[in-house]
C-alpha cells in the first residue's frame, strides 16, 4: 500500500451548508431571471394594460373624453368601413408575399445546396436584402417605382407590362404590388437559409437508395425532398405569416396606406390610428382584433399540421 | 482514508423514483463497480456520489462526515466521463493541468506533474496536441491523466470504455486494473459490460430498475446468485432458465423428466431451474436428464456451442471446451450438473439453504 | 446531394442563369442606391433610368455627411443599436443557457410564453409603451429605445443561444466542476471560448434588427437630435422630397454597419440553426 500525502485540504469544509439540492433548484433561474424580468415588465404587462386599452376610450387629442366604455370601440370597429378594407388588404398582401418568397426563397436554397464556381461570396452576397434596413429597402423600391427617377415603370412599360410609365404606387389598383415587390426582396434570403439548413440535413443515402431505385428527378424532389421540409417548411411559413401580416413598416414608408386606403393592412391602421390620430383606445381595438385573427390562423395551421405531417 | 457510505439514499426526479433504498459500504481502495441494464440509475448513483446531482433523500458519507450538501468541487473526487469531456480548445497538456491551474497552484509544480502523469500514460509526444487531433485512445488516457493528477481520495469512471472498439478495449482496461495496483485507490466503476465487472471488481454492485439487486465479489455473484436477474446478468453466454415444478427430492421439468437435486436447493417453492451453458454436459442420446435435438452449432476452436430444442421445454444453450463432434439435427442426451444448479422461486428469488 | 455523373450543358447555363437571376434581382436595389448617389445633382432627372450615370461625384456624400444632421443620426443609432445589442446577447445568453442546461419547474409554460410574444404584433403594445415611457419622463431618450429592443429581441435571442448551447456537451461543464470550477466559473473558462460563434451571431442579429426598427423609435423620439437613422431619414424625406442625390447617399451610409455585420455573421447563423434544428 502506497502511503497517502497528507492533503492540505480537507473536503468537507465548514459545519453549516445550504442545500445541495436546494442550490441546484435555485441556479437556473439566476441565468433566467433578467431576461424574464425584462421581458415580463416591457411586454406582458403593456400587453394587458394594451388589451385594457381597447375598453377605454383614451384620445390624447381629447383628454375630457377618457373612461371606460366597455365594448363601444368594438362597435365601431365593426361598422368602420376602413378596418374591412384593411383585413382584405391584409390577406391579399400577406398571401402574395408569402407565395413568392417561398417559392423563390426554396429555389436559391435548392441552388445553394449545390456546388459551384465562386459559391462563399455567392452566397454572402445573395443574402444581403435580409440585411438591408427594412425602412431603406422601402426608400429604395419606392424611388425604383418612381417614374420620375427610378427605372421600373420605365420597363415595365417597354415589356408592355404597363401601357405607359406612371406611378404604380399612386394607383389604387395597383399600389400594393409595390411593397409587395419589397417585401418579396426583402425575405426570399430568410427562406433560403433556413430551407437551406432543412436541405443540408437530409442524409444523404436517402438520394443514394432512390438513384439506385431508379427515381427520376422530379420523383425525387416529391417524393423525398418535400417531405423531409415538410416540418421546417410548416414552421416556416407559419412563422412568416405571421410576421408579414404585422409587417407595417414597408407599406408605412412606401405608399403610407394610400392611396385611397388601398395598401392599408391592419398593422399600418394601427400604426396611424396611434400615431396620427392619437387614438390609443381605439388603435388598441384593432390591435386585439389583429390578434384573434392570428391565433384563429395559428390553431388552424397547427391542426392542419397534425393531420398532414407524417414525419 | 476514502471510506464512502451511502445509507437509505434514494434520488426522486418530480415523482418518478429513479433509485431507492441504497444502501453500500465502500473500503478505502476498493475497486467498485456498479453494473445493470440501461436505466438501471448507475450512473445516476455515481453523479450523486460526485456531487453533480443532489440527492433526494438519504446519507451520503466519506469517513464518516455527511457530504450530501458539499460541492463537486470540494469533495476531492474526480471522474473520468463517457465521452471524454476533454476541454476542446485547450491542448492535452493544459487539458490535464487544468484542476492545478483553477487552483492557482505555481506552474512549475503544474508542469512537473503533467508530464509525470503523462509519462506514466504515454502521453508525452502529444502534450500541445488539440483533442480534436487524438484518437479514441489517446483521449482516454487523456482524461484519465487530467483525474490521476488531482491525487483524489477516489475515483469515479463513467463507462469509460464503451466508445472504444473492442480490441482497445481490451487494452484499456487492463490500464485501469494496473492504474488501481499502483495507487491503490478506492475506484468506483459503471459499466453495462458484465465482462468489465467481472474483470475489474473487487466487489460489484448489481443494480436494476432502480434497485440494488446483489452486492458481492464477482465469484460470489457467479456461484450465488441471489435472484433470477442477477444470476441472468452475470455470466456470458446467459445462464439456461426453464419452469420446473417442484417434488421432494428435486423438480420436475416441463417434459415430466425428473431431476434430483442436492440439499442445498429448496425445492418446495421452486418455480424454475437454472443452469449455465458450461455446466451441462453432452451425453449419449437416451441416458442423461434431458433428450435434447441441436440446431445450430459453432465450432470456436476453443469451445463448442450447441443450441438445443428439449421437446416440452424450449430452446437452451450448451458449452462445452474443446471441439465436440456434434452436427446439427442430431439428437443428444443433456446431463445437469446439479451441484451448479440454481433454483428460483415466483419472485425470482434465488432458492438456496444458507448453509 | 449524389455525384452528377455526366453533366448536360443545357442543365449548367440553366443554373447559372437562375444564379445570375438571383444574384441581379438581390443586388440591383442597392446598385441603384450607389448609382443616384453618386450622381450630380444636374443630371439626376435627365440620367433618371440609364444604368450608368455619365459623371460621378462624391458631393453627395460629403454634404450628407457635413452639412446635415445624418451624423448625429447615425452616432445616435449605433449606441442604441450596440446597446440593445449588447445586452440582449447577455440575457439571452443567460436564459439560453437555462433552458439548454436545466430541467426545471415552469420552463415550457416560460418558452410557451415567449413564443407567444414572437406571435403578436408588436405594435399592440404601441400605445401604452408610449404612456409609460411619456409618464416616467424618458420621451426622447436612447436610453428607452435600448430598454424596448432589448426586450423584444430577446425571446428570439434565447432560441439562438439555446441551439448554440445544445451544441456544447454538458460534459464538459461537469468535468471542469469536478476540476474545481464553481458552475460560473466553469462557463466562463469552458464554455465561453467555445459560444462564440454563437454570441457572434446573435449580437449581429440584435444589432441588424435594432438599426431598422422605424415604428417604435418613431413615436417615442421627436426631438431632432435624438432621432435614430430610419426616423431621421423619413422626416428628412418628408420634409425636403427632392434631393434624391442627398438622401440616396444618405441611405448609402446607412447600409454599411448592418450589411457588414450582416455578411460576418450569417454563416455562423446558418451553421447554428442547422445544429439546432437537428435536434429538433
Amino acid at each position: 500500500m502506497i502511503a497517502r500525502t497528507q492533503k492540505t485540504v480537507r473536503p468537507g469544509g465548514t459545519r453549516a451548508r445550504r442545500s445541495l439540492y436546494l442550490q441546484y433548484m435555485v441556479e437556473p433561474f439566476f441565468y433566467l431571471s433578467p431576461a424574464i424580468i425584462l421581458s415580463g415588465a416591457v411586454i406582458m404587462v403593456p400587453l394587458i394594460i394594451g388589451i385594457s386599452y381597447s375598453f377605454q376610450s383614451i384620445e390624447l387629442l381629447k383628454p375630457f373624453a377618457s373612461g371606460w366604455i366597455g365594448f363601444e370601440n368594438y362597435v365601431d370597429l365593426w361598422s368602420d368601413r376602413k378596418f374591412w378594407i384593411a383585413v382584405e388588404n391584409t390577406a391579399f398582401w400577406t398571401f402574395w408575399s408569402i407565395t413568392f418568397q417561398f417559392l423563390l426563397g426554396l429555389g436559391l436554397a435548392m441552388l445553394l445546396n449545390t456546388q459551384f464556381f465562386g459559391k462563399k461570396l455567392f452566397q454572402a452576397l445573395v443574402f444581403l436584402p435580409w440585411a438591408v434596413p427594412t425602412f431603406l429597402s422601402a426608400l429604395t423600391w419606392a424611388w425604383l417605382f418612381n417614374p420620375v427617377i427610378g427605372p421600373l415603370p420605365h420597363w415595365l412599360a417597354a415589356l408592355g407590362i404597363l401601357s405607359e410609365p406612371y406611378n404604380i404606387l399612386g394607383d389604387p389598383k395597383l399600389a400594393m404590388w409595390g411593397p409587395i415587390t419589397a417585401n418579396i426582396w426583402f425575405g426570399v434570403p430568410f427562406f433560403a437559409i433556413t430551407l437551406l439548413a432543412a436541405l443540408q440535413s437530409i442524409p444523404g443515402e436517402l438520394y443514394e437508395a432512390a438513384e439506385v431505385d431508379g427515381a427520376t428527378p422530379w420523383q425525387t424532389f416529391t417524393k423525398i425532398t418535400l417531405p423531409f421540409l415538410a416540418p421546417m417548411i410548416a414552421i416556416t411559413v407559419m412563422l412568416r405569416t405571421i410576421w408579414i401580416a404585422n409587417f407595417a413598416d414597408l407599406i408605412y414608408v412606401m405608399t403610407g396606406g394610400g392611396p385611397a386606403n388601398s395598401t392599408q393592412i391592419l398593422s399600418t391602421y394601427i400604426f396611424t390610428t396611434a400615431f396620427s390620430k392619437l387614438d390609443f383606445g381605439y388603435a388598441s381595438t384593432i390591435a386585439v382584433a389583429l390578434l384573434v385573427i392570428l391565433l384563429i390562423y395559428a390553431v388552424i395551421l397547427l391542426w392542419l399540421r397534425k393531420k398532414l405531417v407524417k414525419i | 482514508m476514502a471510506r464512502i457510505e451511502l445509507r437509505d439514499v434514494a434520488k426522486r426526479y418530480g415523482s418518478i423514483e429513479v433509485l431507492r433504498d441504497i444502501n453500500l459500504e465502500i473500503q478505502d481502495g476498493e475497486f467498485i463497480v456498479l453494473v445493470g441494464p440501461s436505466g438501471c440509475g448507475k450512473s445516476t448513483l455515481l453523479r450523486m456520489v460526485a456531487g453533480l446531482e443532489p440527492i433526494s433523500s438519504g446519507d451520503f458519507l466519506i469517513d464518516g462526515e455527511r457530504m450530501n450538501d458539499v460541492r463537486p468541487r470540494d469533495r476531492d473526487i474526480a471522474m473520468v466521463f463517457q465521452s471524454y469531456a476533454l476541454y476542446p480548445h485547450m491542448d492535452v497538456a493544459r487539458n490535464m493541468g487544468f484542476s492545478m491551474e483553477i487552483r492557482k497552484d505555481p506552474v512549475a509544480d503544474r508542469k512537473s506533474k503533467v508530464s509525470q502523469a503523462a509519462e506514466t500514460l504515454g502521453l508525452t509526444k502529444l502534450m500541445d496536441r488539440l483533442p480534436k487531433a487524438l484518437s479514441g485512445g489517446q483521449r482516454q488516457r487523456v482524461a484519465m491523466g487530467r483525474a490521476i493528477i488531482r491525487d483524489p481520495q477516489a475515483f469515479l469512471f463513467d463507462e469509460p470504455l464503451s466508445n472504444l472498439d473492442a480490441a482497445l478495449r481490451v487494452e484499456m482496461r487492463l490500464e485501469i486494473a494496473r492504474l488501481h495496483q499502483k495507487l491503490s485507490a478506492t475506484m468506483i466503476y459503471v459499466t453495462h459490460d458484465q465482462v468489465e465487472a467481472l474483470t475489474l471488481a473487487d466487489r460489484i454492485v448489481v443494480l436494476n430498475g432502480g434497485d440494488i439487486q446483489q452486492v458481492g465479489s464477482p465469484l460470489e455473484l457467479y456461484e450465488r446468485p441471489a435472484n433470477k436477474f442477477v444470476a441472468q446478468f452475470i455470466g456470458s453466454p446467459t445462464m439456461n432458465v426453464v419452469p420446473v415444478t417442484g417434488t421432494d427430492a428435486g423438480v420436475t421439468a416441463g417434459n415430466g423428466a425428473e431431476i434430483r437435486l442436492p440439499d442445498q436447493l429448496l425445492t418446495a417453492q421452486a418455480k424454475e431451474l437454472g443452469v449455465r451453458p458450461e455446466h451441462i454436459d453432452v451425453v449419449d442420446n437416451g441416458t442423461g436428464d434431458l433428450s435434447a435435438m441441436a440446431d445450430v452449432v459453432e465450432h470456436l476452436g476453443s469451445d463448442t456451442n450447441i443450441y438445443v430444442n428439449v421437446e416440452g421445454i424450449g430452446s437452451m444453450m450448451v458449452r462445452k471446451h474443446g471441439n465436440i463432434p456434434v452436427k446439427s439435427g442430431e439428437r443428444l442426451g443433456l446431463r445437469i450438473q446439479t451441484e451448479n444448479a440454481h433454483l428460483f422461486a415466483e419472485d425470482g428469488t434465488a432458492l438456496r439453504r444458507v448453509a | 446531394m449524389p455525384a452528377v455523373r455526366k453533366t448536360n450543358p443545357a442543365l449548367v447555363v440553366g443554373k447559372y442563369a437562375a444564379l445570375a437571376f438571383y444574384l441581379i434581382f438581390a443586388l440591383f436595389p442597392l446598385y441603384w442606391l450607389l448609382k443616384i448617389g453618386l450622381t450630380p445633382d444636374a443630371l439626376i432627372y435627365s440620367e433618371g433610368t440609364r444604368l450608368f450615370p455619365s459623371e460621378i461625384t462624391f458631393s453627395n456624400f460629403t454634404t450628407v455627411i457635413f452639412q446635415t444632421d445624418f451624423v448625429a443620426y447615425f452616432r445616435n443609432s449605433l449606441v442604441v443599436s450596440l446597446g440593445a445589442a449588447f445586452f440582449t446577447t447577455l440575457f439571452a445568453a443567460g436564459a439560453g443557457y437555462a433552458f439548454s442546461r436545466f430541467v426545471f419547474a415552469g420552463k415550457r409554460i416560460i418558452i410557451a410564453l415567449m413564443l407567444v410574444t414572437q406571435m403578436f404584433p408588436l405594435l399592440m403594445i404601441i400605445a401604452p409603451i408610449y404612456r409609460i415611457v411619456a409618464d416616467l419622463g424618458l420621451l426622447n431618450s436612447l436610453t428607452s429605445l435600448i430598454v424596448v429592443y432589448t426586450a423584444f429581441n430577446i425571446p428570439f435571442a434565447t432560441f439562438l443561444m439555446q441551439s448554440f448551447f445544445d451544441g456544447i456537451p454538458k460534459d464538459l461543464e461537469d468535468a471542469a466542476m469536478m476540476d474545481g470550477c464553481s458552475r460560473f466559473q466553469a462557463l466562463r473558462k469552458v464554455v465561453f471560448p467555445l459560444t462564440l460563434p454563437g454570441l457572434g451571431a446573435t449580437l449581429g442579429f440584435v444589432f441588424t434588427a435594432a438599426w431598422s426598427e422605424l415604428l417604435f423609435a418613431l413615436m417615442l423620439i421627436s426631438k431632432n437630435d435624438a432621432m435614430t437613422f430610419p426616423v431621421g431619414l423619413l422626416t428628412f424625406v418628408s420634409k425636403f422630397s427632392v434631393d434624391w442625390g442627398q438622401m440616396m447617399a444618405a441611405g448609402v451610409l446607412a447600409l454599411i454597419p448592418s450589411c457588414l455585420f450582416f455578411i460576418f455573421i450569417q454563416r455562423y447563423l446558418v451553421q447554428g440553426l442547422t445544429s439546432g434544428a437537428v435536434k429538433g
